[in-house]
């Protein structure tokens, strides 16, 4: 047993977990024989690889250290020695719950294109193995440039996804997500170029400790700001993904709304609020200011949709505008909501995505008025879209409700104002969801088309059963969760607020007077 | 009466030089006097030889001049002439396959390809402007005939005659160029030069004598605003022939740039950086802009390579060690992403006849989706997204460029690729989102190799860059002592 123990602490397990579905990939591309066999391996393999990863993915869950901030499992290896610049993996508790929900959600992605991906479907396999080890290595890096080469790598198999396998103007919106985020990074990568000669080095913990002057931390802070704004998305921003997700094929809008908005909630919580203090306070009112616009605006434009997906791509946006808020608010409280948030969206809006796509892959249609009446002949899945839909509004009990509580009392010590026109957003979430609900699942079922549809089928049913598991367990007992965030969340508020605190008296944040006034 | 007495010069720097061109020569009588068609044989000799050449440019002396200094090796010429003979050799090797397709398969064609690689070799170790001119020509008059070779095409034709008038203007302010230096400095030599620049004045006639060698070369590499016949020659020429035009005589340009800008011109670094500022700047842009238009795809190329010089450009633009390491990786890289997807538009034939719209390329995914795997790959790295090789040749150029305070540069550079992107996404659209067109032939073994090897080197020169930025470095170096 000790051998056993003592074998899985030496293993590279990042590097394990990180690279096994390229292996798996790998092992698809090797599959011989004519399109069916080849399909139905393809789907096979890429199940166990995902399955497996996620086990793998258990043991440094199992092995974590709960009390400490510091980096685990950590690896290195020389890259490009003229930089200084090194393959270096390691997680700490911030991170270490994305990589789980990348490696929970990927299988769940490859169930549920099971059936409804009959083109290509090796190719298919392929391209969401690779996002996996692109999203899964993104949120280990420990290097930057090797964290940028994860965060734009990710483009790759996404673009193909959206294109080759997704509907309606597949081809627009796949260059729209493609060009807009491509856009954006660029200009994090010049940040990160200007860093490193600043530092010296673009090992993660070290530009952490790095003290950058005030003149600079504002620019760098805008060229991340570049990046992370548009993959959280943050309004006005945010144009690509209700297209993005509409012509996604329902697995691709999983991970899309699952673990990429994630990265760029991660971006601010790993590089913007850690390393430029300064710049994060000084433009914390203008990410409150977009945040709470964000929440309302898109709140509203969600409660107009007629298609089931946009609707819940707006969701998102609004969602999303909780955790910039619970991260420059910068409490203990706000920044551990934002995480949860981060994570409870990741699950619910991929569990709400899939209940899209069940009942799209029976009626081949998104639009929220051909349905009607789905309790009376689909009441497993009425069951399941009804526990999603409450813990998209945030009911008590469920993952939803943990998020934004925690993120709206941090920032009410921060912002009353902000915290209350926030507030707002989860009454106009539960209008919208709450109507979606309605429209789709109750009243008189009239249509005939929709009367033949069949109950979820067993499939079906082992995609969404764990989901809910996880919702209600993040909901009923998140300390299981808080715990494993905690040290690490207090040290970096610890560090921003000490580098703060030196210099308290020289920041004056970007529009205070306004901010004092509302006050 | 005393005999003067005249020393012979040392020969043993110039060996792979003398090779290639004893072997040229010899080459020529064989394809006269064998009655068969000798192509195919021709041109693996001349691989051979060229890879002999590279064998004996690597293990030569190092830091020699020679022939009363017009010839110089030293490190730099060493890495600049192995990557040249490098792409010769592996454009070869499609014009071969390609040649005995068309069946225009003659010996002369391979031997062309062997004197214009000897004119880059020579303008790589040139140590004088004079030398420079003359290796230049070598190369450049080789080219013309290479562009028309395919004489019964119009197009073709018409592209030779277009390139030869051209490029011999551009020929024509180099000399000139030349010509004023070497009346305001009094000495053609790199060192003089140099010497003469450092102490100054450097009057204005001097200052306008660099600015016409900068045009003159600038035409050679096809950057903006010197740019124009690269669209229609590339397009015009026979595709393999492109494939030449785009690689070797490229590397060899802008190696020859890196070389009279910071060797004799160093000290007046403020007057043609800007110069080079504007070129690198307007060819980043007109390149990613320009081809997005297009629907050929070979003159999507030329736009490409437009593109891809105004990034090396930027290295130039540093001026400094890391400057010219980032250019010379950036280099490698680009040869083989370029020899990868030339060998995907040879493999474009459809019943036996090739084929060069960028539609052609629709549903290639479906019908043969190896090819379109390795155009995907190549594509993604020429627009630099991670993890490809041209990520980190982009990479290696923009961390040169921030180090040395050119921010909005490296901003502009940055925001082109974004355009640029849009073009290389273009392809792997038409490729896997469209229905698909009809099927093309099964691509040559050897077209098919190079093809995959070029692929796969992309992910591989991401993950082990070492050794080659490490031969890189060695190089700039060895620029910056000489």
């Amino acid at each position: 047993m000790t051998a056993l123990s003592n074998f899985i602490t030496h293993l590279p397990i990042l590097s394990a977990i990180t690279f096994l579905p390229i292996v798996g990939a790998l092992f698809i591309l090797m599959i011989r024989g004519d399109a069916e066999v080849v399909a139905r391996q393809s789907r096979y393999v890429a199940l166990w690889t995902t399955l497996f990863t996620f086990l793998l993915s258990l043991v440094i869950w199992f092995q974590f250290e709960n009390g400490t901030a510091n980096f685990q499992f950590e690896e290195r290896f020389a890259w490009l020695p003229q930089y200084k610049i090194s393959y270096h993996m390691g997680v700490d508790g911030i991170s270490m719950l994305f990589v789980l929900l990348s490696t929970f959600l990927t299988p769940i992605c490859i169930l549920a294109s099971w059936e409804s991906i009959q083109k290509m479907v090796r190719e298919y396999m392929i391209a969401f193995l690779v996002l996996e080890t692109m999203m899964v290595g993104m949120f280990c890096a420990m290097d930057m440039v090797l964290f940028y080469v994860f965060f734009e790598g990710v483009l790759i198999p996404m673009f193909l996804i959206i294109g080759v396998w997704g509907g309606g103007r597949r081809v627009y919106s796949a260059f729209k997500f493609f060009l807009y985020t491509l856009t954006g990074s660029v200009l994090l990568l010049v940040a990160l170029l200007a860093m490193y000669f600043q530092v010296g080095t673009t090992d993660i913990p070290e530009m952490m400790a790095f003290k950058f002057s005030r003149d600079i931390q504002f620019w760098l802070w805008l060229g991340m700001f570049a990046s992370f704004a548009v993959k959280v998305p943050m309004w006005p921003v945010h144009t690509w993904l209700p297209d993005a997700h509409v012509d996604a094929p329902t697995a691709g809008s999983v991970i899309l709304a699952g673990v990429l908005l994630k990265m760029g909630g991660y971006g601010f919580l790993r590089f913007s609020l850690p390393m430029l203090p300064d710049a994060s306070l000084y433009f914390a009112p203008l990410v409150f200011g977009l945040s709470v616009i964000a929440v309302i605006y898109t709140s509203l434009v969600a409660l107009v949709q007629t298609d089931m997906k946009k609707l819940i791509a707006y969701s998102s946006v609004a969602h999303m505008g909780y955790v910039t808020i619970g991260v420059f608010a910068a409490t203990q409280q706000a920044v551990e909501g934002a995480i949860f948030q981060m994570l409870s969206h990741g699950v619910v809006s991929a569990a709400l995505f899939l209940c899209v796509g069940v009942v799209y892959d029976r009626l081949h249609t998104r639009d929220i008025d051909r349905y009607g009446g789905l309790v009376n002949n689909m009441p497993k899945y009425a069951f399941a879209f009804m526990i999603f839909m409450l813990a998209s509004v945030g009911l008590p009990g469920t993952a939803g409700f943990v998020g934004e509580f925690l993120v709206l009392t941090g920032t009410f010590q921060v912002s009353s104002w902000v915290a209350l026109l926030a507030a707002t957003g989860v009454v106009l979430g539960a209008a919208y969801m709450l109507y979606l609900y309605r429209r789709v699942v109750y009243g008189e079922l009239t249509k005939s088309d929709v009367k033949e549809m069949l109950d979820l089928e067993p499939r079906e049913i082992a995609i969404l059963a764990p989901i809910i598991v996880v919702v209600m367990w993040m909901g009923i007992y998140p300390m299981s969760f808080l715990d494993v965030m905690d040290a690490s969340v207090a040290n970096l508020l610890k560090n921003y607020h000490d580098a703060l605190a030196a210099k308290a008296a020289e920041i004056a944040p970007f529009g205070s007077n306004l901010l004092a006034w509302l006050r | 009466m005393p005999i003067p007495t005249t020393e012979l010069p040392s020969f043993i720097a110039a060996y792979p030089e003398i090779l290639m061109a004893v072997s040229a020569l010899a080459l020529l009588m064989l394809g006269v006097f064998r009655t068969k068609d000798s192509t195919t044989l021709v041109t693996w000799i001349i691989v051979v030889v060229m890879a002999v050449a590279a064998g004996l440019a690597i293990r030569g002396t190092h830091d020699f001049q020679t022939f009363n200094h017009l010839f110089v090796i030293n490190g730099f010429t060493i890495f600049a002439k192995v990557l040249t003979l490098l792409g010769a050799g592996l454009t070869l090797l499609l014009i071969n396959d390609w040649a005995h397709d068309e069946k225009i398969a003659r010996f002369e064609l391979p031997i062309l390809v062997l004197f214009a690689t000897l004119g880059m070799m020579l303008m790589i170790s040139a140590n004088d402007l004079i030398s420079l001119y003359v290796g230049l020509e070598l190369q450049s008059l080789s080219l013309y005939v290479l562009a028309a070779f395919h004489r019964d095409s119009q197009r073709a034709t018409e592209a030779g005659v277009k390139y030869f008038v051209l490029g011999a203007l551009a020929s024509g302010l180099l000399l000139y160029g030349s010509s004023l230096v070497y009346g305001f400095a009094g000495t053609t030599n790199f060192d003089g030069l140099a010497a003469a620049v450092k102490s100054g004045p450097n009057t204005i006639g001097i200052i306008v004598g660099v600015v016409f060698v900068i045009a003159g070369l600038a035409f050679k590499v096809s950057a903006v605003p010197f740019h124009m016949w690269t669209p229609d020659v590339y397009e015009g020429a026979p595709t393999p022939i492109t494939a030449f035009f785009s690689i070797a005589p490229k590397i060899a340009g802008l190696c020859l740039f890196l070389r009279v800008l910071v060797g004799p011109f160093a000290a007046m670094i403020e007057q043609w950086q800007q110069v080079i500022i504007l070129i690198s700047i307007l060819s980043m842009a007109w390149g990613s802009i320009a081809a997005i238009a297009q629907k050929s795809i070979k003159r999507l190329m030329a736009y490409s390579s437009i593109g891809h010089v105004g990034y090396a450009l930027i290295g130039l633009v540093v001026g400094n060690e890391e400057g010219a390491r980032g250019l010379l990786f950036y280099l490698l890289v680009y040869l083989f992403m370029n020899v990868g997807t030339f060998a995907v538009i040879l493999s474009m034939r459809v019943k036996g006849k090739y084929v060069e719209q960028i539609s052609d390329l629709a549903g290639l995914s479906k019908n043969n989706p190896g090819v379109a795997m390795a155009l995907a790959v190549l594509m993604f790295s020429m627009a630099g997204i991670p993890p490809m090789a041209g990520f980190l040749g982009k990479f290696y150029i923009f961390v040169a460029a921030v180090n040395a305070g050119f921010v909005t540069l490296a901003i502009v550079g940055l925001l082109a690729s974004v355009v640029g992107a849009y073009y290389y996404l273009r392809l792997i659209k038409i490729m896997y989102f469209d229905e698909p067109a009809e099927a093309f032939d099964p691509p040559g073994l050897t077209t098919g190799i190079i093809m995959a090897v070029s692929s796969v080197l992309m992910l591989v020169f991401f993950i082990v860059p070492a050794p080659l930025v490490n031969g890189a470095e060695a190089a700039a170096k060895a620029l910056f002592l000489g």
